[in-house]
């Protein structure tokens, strides 16, 4: 079983070696790979994991609400802060979808969507005021909100619990149909996707987020609206989170007061393992939804391929700090060449 | 040259700029003119104010009172973006680049070309970086992240960065600190060039070689105050630096005679590659020998390494006659060295901790009954120091973060003092102190190399050096560049051995 994860990493850190401009597609590649070898590792043991109508598309639809809210938490990451309370974030809007079909009987599908959406967005916007004005580290501030956000789920939920024949059947239908025998989760998983991959990469405000988690410091001596874009930063990654909670409760029908608790660490763990460095100011959205697919796709793919249960969770743990150690290797060579240049140059 | 400097209006203009921060006051009277198609250098002492004009340029802090012109038109600055949008560039010290990006889009980020929607336009990008590159005579690859470039390189990236803004003025605050011999001569290649396209360049540097080679004017500051300003043709280095430190010495802090006995501390061919090299010199008892030269010369680098906290490369460090080991500093205090530090608030102290527990955190061992420490023996142990160094405080369990300065500074030393060292290395005494607290701790001190302790005393502030000192020695940029003894040093030598580059002194 280790022979399997270990395996590409030779490769990997080789590739990696060859140029530093490189690093992040090599990270990416190396991930992509590892996943394929995983998925062609248990379809061998057994076909239907890849080959049955059902185990394509778990395999596509499972990771899709977890790849929204890793590509939210891979935007924060990315500007040097972290979003802890986004599982949270998830429970309470997942909550809210329920109540509002409950509560509001024929509202359309779409003003769910968007209520959901913005609902996400303003317990994003309470984390983003609370890091950027109060200046206090957004581990802590989303540590707090954390319990917060799942408090009031709580409060308000109680022993509650919203089944699935609350919901209309369309709204479910979205959690399951397919589209060309892709599912519609994912298909909205896609486009977000996209969407976020191509703000990071081609607009300005997009450079300008790498450009904080790169060097804060020098952000605010440069001249950009920190502030204002880790504010921004941080009510996209709720509305995502708030997407996410209005599809979990498509996909599995039922909600309690406990919905989406841990989609939080998953959500880290997606983005560093697909390379978003957690210092902030590398890594793509690409990465961490590779990364959201590999977690997953690895928690199906070990029983099939006979690890114990127990194991599972270690090896996902092993998968990040594996992902963490190896940024840090890269960041220590290339900070010990630059010294050795300049000495040097001055002898 | 070109000297058509005197009827234009000038590009920039500050006129009695004051600016404090709380009680500390940083600037009086800042007062500077730069003239289109000039270098104008700015000098002045560590602490006389330079930097916080520089900031207050670049609209990183809001002056509270004087003027700020720029072409002629009063100028409000309260961000470092209105500043670059008024066509000021500024490089500081330590550039500040973007690692994880490439050299590229740190040359345009926030300012991108773009085609329809935003979107980056990647390609004139990368043309535009390569015309800056061309017309600056350097070879960078565009496309490469800025991790792991030269400090050279890096500043070339900066002053690439301040043309494509077409900068006005251009402000470069001790660029050539970290520079080679050749990459300084490519710098002031490009800033030549740039002064004769007409743009006014600020130019600040302990270096009087280079502020001679490359500017046309220079101003003098002191004490957060401007003094002159001078065509660089009519002046000389004697006269600036006699400028510069401007005001009687000898008798602000004298040390009082002691006897000088033997050799405590020998210091033997200390070298770690690009910190420091070939560092020898010892202390004798009685002595106060001190450490002199700019921030940044590698002189705290040094008190570190023959602390034991960091290690070095070839060399040795002796106490009385026995060989202090490398990179253990357990070792060294129970050698006799004591070591107290330039940030004593981060490396000193523990804040939260009450005076008491502060000033016996060092001999915690010996204060332990059967492994237990007691309130009354630590306090016992503590008022000796306390009263001996007149800590002020009402109780002893105060907590050490609510001091000032000065006993804060005191709690450190009678930490140290508590371990009966024969070495005393104190890094800026009294950086932070107000003026009548510092003389008690040079009065301390002084008092304490009449006991028999060996000093070795780190210090920018020239007054003190040439007040409580023995014997002068001059670091810069990692090397003894002087050993002077009392009698002989002089505010005029100690600063010409701190700035000299070491072409001129050959």
């Amino acid at each position: 079983m280790t022979a399997l994860f270990t395996a590409p990493q030779p490769g990997l850190g080789q590739r990696v070696t060859h140029s530093l401009g490189g690093v992040a597609k090599a990270r990416e590649t190396g991930i992509l790979l590892a996943l394929i070898i995983i998925v062609a590792a248990a379809t061998i043991k057994n076909p239907s994991f890849l080959f049955s109508a059902d185990g394509f598309r778990d395999l596509l639809l499972t990771p899709s609400i977890l790849l929204l809210v890793a590509v939210g938490q891979a935007i924060i990451i990315i500007t040097r802060n972290v979003d802890l309370s986004v599982g949270s974030t998830l429970g309470l809007t997942a909550y809210l979808t329920g109540r509002l079909f409950i509560d509001v009987p024929g509202i359309p599908i779409v003003a769910v969507f968007a209520i959901g959406i913005v609902f996400g967005g303003l317990l994003g916007l309470v984390n983003g005021a609370l890091v950027a004005f109060a200046k206090v580290p957004s581990l802590v501030i989303t540590l707090g909100t954390l319990y917060a956000y799942r408090g009031i789920n709580v409060l308000w939920t109680g022993s509650d619990r919203i089944n699935s024949s609350d919901f209309p059947k369309a709204f479910l239908g979205l959690g399951t149909q397919q589209i060309l025998y892709i599912p519609v989760l994912t298909l909205i998983a896609l486009v977000v996707l996209i969407a976020a991959g191509y703000y990071l990469r081609n607009l300005r405000g997009g450079r300008e987020l790498y450009a904080i988690g790169s060097d804060p410091q020098a952000a605010n001596l440069y001249g950009l609206k920190v502030t204002q874009r880790v504010l921004v930063a941080f009510i996209v990654c709720g509305a995502l989170a708030g997407l996410a909670g209005v599809l979990y409760a498509a996909r599995y029908g039922t909600v309690n007061s406990q919905a989406g608790s841990g989609f939080e660490l998953q959500a880290v763990g997606a983005a560093v393992i697909g390379g978003v460095a957690i210092f902030g100011g590398s890594g793509t959205v690409w990465g961490a939804a590779i990364g959201a697919y590999l977690l997953f796709t690895i928690n199906r793919a070990l029983p099939i391929l006979g690890v114990q249960d127990f194991w599972q969770r270690a090896v996902v743990g092993v998968l990040i700090i594996g992902a963490i150690v190896l940024d840090r290797v890269l960041a220590l060579r290339s900070t010990r060449k630059l010294v050795e240049a300049r000495d040097a140059g001055n002898v | 040259m070109s000297s058509s400097t005197d009827a234009s209006t000038p590009a920039l203009e500050l006129t009695r700029i004051a600016k404090a921060f709380g009680a500390v006051i940083a600037l009086t009277n800042g007062t500077l003119a730069l003239h289109p198609g000039s270098i104008h250098a700015l000098v002045g002492e560590n602490g006389a104010g330079k930097s916080t004009l520089v900031k207050i340029i670049a609209g990183l802090y809001q002056r509270d009172s004087g003027d700020f012109t720029l072409g002629g038109e009063t100028v409000d600055f309260k961000s470092t973006a209105e500043s670059k949008n008024a066509g000021i560039a500024v490089i500081y010290q330590e550039p500040t680049l973007f690692p994880d990006l490439s050299v590229t889009e740190n040359i345009f980020m926030g300012r991108q070309p773009t085609l329809s929607l935003g979107r980056i336009d990647r390609k004139a990008m990368h043309t535009q970086a390569l015309e800056l590159f061309e017309r600056l005579g350097v070879r960078i690859d565009p496309d490469r992240p800025t991790l792991g470039l030269s400090i050279a390189d890096q500043q070339l990236i900066e002053i690439a960065k301040a043309i494509s803004l077409d900068a006005k003025v251009l402000v470069m605050d001790e660029p050539t600190a970290a520079l080679s011999g050749v990459e300084v001569e490519r710098l002031f290649a490009v800033a030549r060039s740039l002064r004769d396209e007409g743009r006014a360049l600020l130019f600040i540097s302990h270096r009087f070689d280079e502020v001679f080679d490359l500017c046309d004017t220079v101003t003098v500051m002191r004490d957060g105050a401007y003094i002159s300003t001078s065509p660089i043709a009519d002046t000389t280095v004697e006269k600036i630096v006699r400028e510069m430190v401007g005001r009687d010495v000898a008798t602000l802090f004298p040390k009082e005679e002691a006897a000088i006995g033997d050799e405590v501390l020998v210091v033997e061919g200390l070298t770690e590659a690009g910190v420091f090299h070939d560092i020898s010199f010892s202390v004798r008892s009685g002595e106060i020998v001190a450490l002199a030269g700019l921030v940044g010369a590698g002189r705290s680098e040094i008190a570190r390494a023959i602390f034991g906290v960091d290690g070095y490369s070839s060399g040795s460090v002796k106490v009385n006659g026995r060989v202090v080991p490398k990179r253990n500093p357990a070792k060294a205090m129970q050698l006799g060295i004591a070591l107290v530090p330039e940030d004593r608030r981060k490396q000193g102290l523990v804040l939260e901790s009450s005076v008491s527990g502060n000033a016996t955190l060092a001999i915690r061992k010996q204060l332990t009954a059967s492994g237990f420490l007691t309130k009354n023996a630590e306090n016992a142990a503590a008022r000796i120091w306390a009263s001996r160094l007149e800590v002020k405080t009402f109780a002893l369990d105060t907590e050490a973060g609510t001091l000032s300065g000065g006993n804060q500074q005191k709690v450190v030393l009678a930490k140290w003092l508590a371990t009966n060292p024969s070495v005393l290395i104190i890094d800026e005494p009294t950086r932070g102190i107000d003026v009548g607290t510092k003389a008690e701790v040079h009065r301390l001190l002084s008092q304490l190399a009449g006991e028999g302790l060996a000093i070795l005393m780190i210090s920018s502030e020239l007054p003190e050096v040439l007040g409580m000192a023995d014997r002068v020695l001059v670091v810069r940029e990692g090397r003894i560049t002087a050993d002077q003894p009392r009698a002989t040093a002089t505010a005029e030598t100690v600063m010409l051995a701190a700035t000299q580059s070491l072409e001129a002194a050959k």
